[in-house]
């Protein structure tokens, strides 16, 4: 198995509703009916000693937009999101291409405007 | 004072012997006793002495002996109440398989290893062999509703020894921050270092799953 990247440095998101990856290991963390590993740092009120990120809003509302008082049991699984990583080379290539290369493609490098 | 006092009882009925006095002729004087505490008639003093030490090593070696097989993890789990929920979880864990190849296993964690505290905790542990006859855990579903209260009971007895288990092999004299990533060595500077926290209070969970958290510091 790969090693995870444990970092901790925060990862530029590839499109702006994408899920923030997890810089960090994330093994041997709870995350079931009995306990959430991640949100003894991510919730509110742990965020100040962890100075880890807060859970965003969108975490406090169920899906009828009643914002709650804390996460909203559909945002409990986190990890059905949010992702560590790996240096595992990807098996197939990847063509994604960010969207600034289409919106704005003459302000990228090696774009229109640099030919 | 008067003269009187100091001479009296040689004049007067002999006094009447104090109760703890009494009690203890009394005790004296019955027949094992009397039969114990009489010098040996026919065994030399040789075979008493060394008669003595040699039994001496035998029941204190045996008792030894016994105590240390109680205190493997092979014993543990030979019940089944162990083998199939904490040592089930255990497996997969850090501290069952990892890149260096050291085991912890049940007692590791779960007697201290100094003598005194461990026959304390030898005899809080047959609580455990009760639960065992009675069957208080005899089914998974038993062992998950009593899950929170067996867990809060570790909690705490590790929490009253500041983690004393944890530091037989972690510890903070030789734990080398630098090697640590950013996160885990600030966290340990702030709470480990300035003794705001033990191993236990975040630590939580780490060798087995966790019951319900709910209303756990640092947990929601």
């Amino acid at each position: 198995m790969q090693r995870a990247i444990t970092n901790d440095v925060r990862v530029r998101r590839n499109y702006p509703d994408q899920p923030p990856v997890i810089p960090h290991a994330i093994e041997g963390y709870a995350l079931d009916l009995n306990a959430n590993k991640c949100m003894s740092c991510h919730a509110r009120r742990f965020t100040e000693q962890s100075q880890a990120p807060m859970i965003s809003v969108t975490h406090y509302q169920d899906r009828e937009g009643n914002t709650l008082g804390g996460l909203a049991p559909r945002r409990y699984a986190c990890l059905a999101c949010h992702v560590p990583q790996t240096e595992a080379r990807p098996l197939v290539e990847n063509r994604f291409q960010d969207m600034d290369a289409l919106t704005e493609p003459e302000r990228q490098p090696g774009g229109r405007s640099n030919r | 004072m008067s003269t009187a006092d100091a001479t009296g009882g040689t004049a007067g009925p002999a006094p009447r012997q104090g109760r703890i006095r009494r009690a203890w002729r009394w005790f004296r004087n019955r027949p094992l006793i009397r039969t114990a505490l009489a010098p040996a008639g026919t065994l030399s003093l040789a075979f008493l002495t060394l008669g003595g030490f040699l039994m001496g090593v035998v029941f204190w070696g045996g008792f030894n002996t016994a105590l240390e097989a109680t205190n493997t993890t092979a014993f543990c789990v030979s019940c089944h109440e162990m083998r199939t929920n904490v040592y089930e979880e255990l497996q997969g864990t850090i501290h069952f398989t990892n890149r260096s190849g050291v085991r912890a296993g049940c007692p590791d964690c779960h007697v201290p290893h100094e003598w005194t505290r461990k026959i304390a905790r030898k005899m809080q542990a047959s609580k455990e062999v009760w639960g065992h006859i009675f069957g208080s855990i005899a089914t998974r579903d038993a062992f998950l509703d009593m899950r929170r209260h067996l867990a809060e009971s570790e909690w705490a007895r590790m929490k009253a020894n500041d983690s004393l288990e944890c530091r037989n092999c972690h510890s903070t004299v030789s734990m080398d921050l630098s090697r640590q990533n950013p996160r885990a060595a600030n966290a340990h500077e702030r709470f480990l270092f300035t003794n705001e926290r033990t191993c236990i209070d975040c630590h939580k969970g780490i060798a087995h799953r966790l019951p319900d958290m709910s209303g756990v510091p640092g947990w929601q």
